[in-house]
């Protein structure tokens, strides 16, 4: 196989030699906990409650469990075997746990963790030692805090000091009121002209947290640089399973049933309301009636799909049509073979080997940049043995990979893990020698795990805010939480999102009952 | 619920928001994110709070009658009139 190492092994023994397992033996990539069930997955399932929740991803369980912890009954389904959506992780042969999407979050999770699930949870959130840039314009650690950012754009980019502290403030004071038509490029371009290289660490970061590139509102910009330009980037202590594990625990607490491998049929609708739901869990099918249902499915698979759109005005059908969809990903994932070990480089690396830096080529199939998140037995510090997992990340475009054959799409995943190893290599010389399973995934299995379409893993672009955020208020009972608008993404966003939405579903419920009792 | 209950009220659902902020040096008068770290997220809670513990209903659009203790109380004051105060629940 062309991704086999020349290296040395350092044992010499046949065994330490890479095996790169590639999903060569399926190229569509693995089925695994997808193939047709014949169980019932509904079973127990009550003929009613306050709200049913499609999908699991951050918004749909933030929102399942506040919604369930203030005493509301709540049905949480989900089409996936693990809930969590793309706050996930997998097992692979060789005992590899890989995080698909725990690079790193702003400080704001911890709050955002205590307040609306646990305590315990929040505590298990702790600071990244180190995030590195590394590219042909500059290379550099830093903490990303607001204090070390400065610091570098003033010795590294040799900016006055008064012009980033301006720049910053400017960023903080933003709000939905200011002029949106200007975009994050012309807003860099107002405070760094020509700076093409302080442009690219402005942006590149965000490019990768949330999918947008600079043509996006600078106010979409200004609010997650803000959330993200504080105290640094976090993570959560005991992976990704383990947070799911407590999280879990939590919504069982909360008295929330959840239902995993539940497909929603349909969002039924009832003199100008929102009746329930149609769902198909393994064997059998069911209606489920609820006061109020929001979705954390995609923005338009919920409107144009799950609802029959004469519910809706024809301009609000047209206004979600041409929403556009945020960009997809790809991601290379590395294990380090039981017993290796390597030295800590960082954690969290932005690197490109691109001369300048241009928003669009981040999404470039086989592009030159890409983020690496390395895992240490410091992040699983329960698990007995000690092992080390490398994630590479890239944004990428659904068109790129859509049209392949099978055999291109095989050949287009081998070459991106070829890519992915050589670049790995310059940072850590004889990487190859100790890794012993490879695996990528491309927007097409972001859109076969998640039913997103067009595999899009940022939700939508800034235009989907508020068809989301108004959703009730075009079809009374029906709301909407998940990544959209760019802003309401990522870990943070989306986990807050779903409480803000929550919030609007209580007061629904509320007004539903006093009208009733009047 | 007197005013000075209402502000009582509100100090308690901050509390459970905001646990390690000192509250019992707040002016009343005065903006209440000037004073203790708050945010948009933060005056949610509040608002979910009041639904749950006291079955008022406070429209986004008044999310603003919430900025200081005292406008708090000329705000919630009407509303709670017949409502008993419920602390640390």
């Amino acid at each position: 196989m062309s991704t086999e190492s020349n290296a040395p092994s350092p044992n010499g023994d046949e065994a330490s030699q890479p095996k790169m397992l590639t999903t060569k033996s399926n190229p569509w990539g693995s089925r695994h906990g997808k193939v047709p069930q014949k169980k019932n997955f509904l079973e127990g399932v009550k003929d009613e409650y306050d709200v049913v929740v499609i999908g699991s991803g951050l918004a749909g369980i933030t929102a399942a469990n506040i919604l369930g912890r203030s005493g509301k009954s709540v049905l949480l389904l989900e089409q996936h075997f693990k809930i969590g959506g793309l706050a996930t992780w997998f097992k692979r042969p060789g005992g590899h746990i890989f995080d698909v999407s725990l690079h790193g979050f702003p400080i704001g999770m911890k709050k955002t963790c205590r307040k609306y699930w646990s305590q315990e949870i929040a505590d298990r959130i702790v600071q990244l030692d180190k995030v590195t840039f590394d590219n042909p314009q500059f290379s550099f650690d830093t903490s990303f805090t607001r204090e070390d950012f400065t610091d570098k754009l003033v010795t590294e980019f040799g900016l006055e000091r008064e012009a980033v502290e301006g720049f910053f403030k400017h960023l903080r004071k933003m709000d939905f009121f200011d002029d949106s038509n200007m975009t994050t490029g012309e807003l860099f371009e107002q405070f760094f002209p020509g700076r093409n290289d302080v442009h690219r660490l402005l942006m590149e970061p965000i490019s990768y947290a949330n999918g947008s590139n600079l043509d996006e509102p600078a106010i979409t910009y200004g609010i997650v640089f803000s959330n993200f330009m504080s105290k640094g980037v976090y993570t959560f202590v005991g992976g990704t399973d383990g947070l799911l594990d407590m999280m879990r625990a939590e919504l069982r607490k909360n008295g929330v049933d959840y239902r995993t491998r539940v497909q929603v049929d349909e969002i039924q609708v009832a003199d100008g309301q929102v009746t329930g739901v149609v769902a198909t869990g393994g064997s059998t099918t069911m209606a489920i009636r609820a006061r109020a249902v929001l979705s954390n499915a995609n923005l338009k698979t919920t409107i144009l799909k799950l609802v029959d759109p004469s519910h809706f005005r024809p301009e609000f059908v047209e206004e979600v049509e041409a929403i556009r969809l945020n960009n997809s990903s790809c991601q290379v994932y590395m294990g380090i073979r039981a017993g290796e070990s390597i030295p800590f480089v960082t954690d969290l690396l932005f690197t490109s080997t691109r001369k300048e830096f241009q928003s669009h080529s981040l999404s470039d199939l086989h592009g030159e940049s890409r983020t690496f998140s390395f895992y240490y037995p410091k992040g699983r510090p329960e698990m007995e043995e000690q092992r080390y997992t490398i994630v590479a990340s890239t944004n990428a475009r659904f068109e790129d990979w859509k049209d392949m054959d099978e055999e291109q799409y095989e050949a287009n995943k081998q070459q991106l893990c070829e890519e992915t190893l050589a670049h790995l290599e310059t940072y850590v010389p004889g990487i190859r020698s100790k890794i012993d399973y490879v695996e990528a995934s491309t927007p097409r299995s972001f859109e076969f795990y998640t039913q997103h379409q067009t595999g899009s893993s940022f939700g939508t672009k800034f235009e989907g805010l508020q068809p989301s955020m108004n959703l009730h208020l075009e079809l009374p009972g029906l709301f909407h939480a998940g990544s959209v608008g760019i802003i309401m993404s990522g870990w943070l966003g989306a986990a807050n999102y779903g409480v803000i939405q929550a919030n609007k579903v209580d007061a629904y419920l509320f007004q539903r009952a006093e009208t009733q009792q009047a | 619920m007197t005013r000075d209950e209402v502000i009582l009220a509100i100090k308690d659902i901050i509390e459970t928001i905001a646990p390690d902020e000192e509250l019992d040096s707040l002016d009343v008068d005065e903006r209440l994110r000037d004073q203790i770290e708050l945010d948009s997220m933060d005056f949610l809670d509040i608002v979910m709070e009041l639904r749950k513990r006291y079955g008022v209903q406070v429209p986004e659009e008044d999310y603003k009658e919430l900025a200081s203790l005292t406008s708090c109380a000329d705000y919630l004051g009407p509303k709670l009139e017949n409502v008993e105060l419920k602390v640390g629940v």
